[in-house]
């Protein structure tokens, strides 16, 4: 995960309005079954996890395989609390975390 | 001019290509559903699945899956798993929701190997499950799968 996600939100929303979160990670997904020129296997290195909280409470998470195309993109929702930031973090195989964090303009 | 013989000759020969569309599910898939449902019985259909019919390539095939839920503490979906039927690994991914996702719906993009049924199963709070599938015609399947 060379580059950020990118991450897409509304501009802003409202207390209880369900608001759909885009996001885009940069990574190969490599699946493990692919071999190189050699013949040898190219190990597994996928993002396998992907979570997102609300102030500290669990938004929405996914469990992702090699069946997930490369730059795995997710769209998911959120029903607006209220005022905050929304924390999204992918772990992949090669143990890289990438935490980033946006503010919702609740309005 | 073709006569009754060669009539013959090409619905015998149809019957030797193989089924264009699903196909037989694999072994590995029939067993990660099984370990997914354990002993329940999924309830047909209800899982709103947009694929396209056919996909020139199947390294990026877009998707998106829904439940028609209230999402309230009492009646929620809590999870959406998405099966490949033909894939090398049958289990693509598992989408988890909570209150606060507000409506059980994902967007994503996944890899097919072949053309193949694309299976979604929920599982709702009360313990139901929900089951539909998709058919996906693949041209060119995803390479390394």
């Amino acid at each position: 995960m060379k580059k950020p996600p990118r991450i897409k939100i509304p501009e802003s929303a409202k207390v209880g309005e369900v608001i759909e979160i885009k996001t885009l990670a940069t990574h190969i997904m490599e699946t493990g079954n692919r071999k190189d020129a050699s013949g040898k296997t190219i190990a597994r290195d996928i993002i396998h996890t992907f979570t997102a909280t609300f102030e500290g409470r669990l938004v929405f998470s996914a469990d992702l395989g090699p069946g997930i195309a490369a730059n795995p993109y997710i769209g998911f929702y959120l029903k607006v609390p209220g005022p905050g930031a929304i924390e999204m973090t992918w772990l992949d195989d090669s143990g890289a975390k990438v935490v980033e964090t946006v503010a919702l303009n609740v309005v | 001019m073709l006569g009754a013989g060669a009539v013959t000759l090409v619905a015998a020969f149809l019957r030797t290509i193989p089924e264009a569309s699903a196909g037989e599910k694999s072994a590995q898939f029939k067993a990660t559903l099984k370990a997914l449902l354990d002993d329940a019985k999924p309830v047909s259909g209800g899982i709103e699945m947009n694929f396209p019919e056919a996909v020139e390539n199947g390294d990026y095939v877009p998707l998106s899956l829904a439940v028609e839920s209230p999402m309230t503490e009492e009646n929620h979906v809590k999870a959406i798993h998405l099966l490949s039927t033909a894939n090398p690994r049958a289990d693509v991914a598992t989408y988890h929701f909570t209150l606060l996702s507000g409506k059980a719906r994902v967007t994503s993009r996944m890899r097919l190997a072949r053309t193949q049924e694309v299976i979604a199963i929920a599982e709702l709070s009360d313990g139901t499950f929900l089951m539909s599938g998709r058919n996906v015609d693949v041209k060119i399947g995803g390479c390394g799968i």
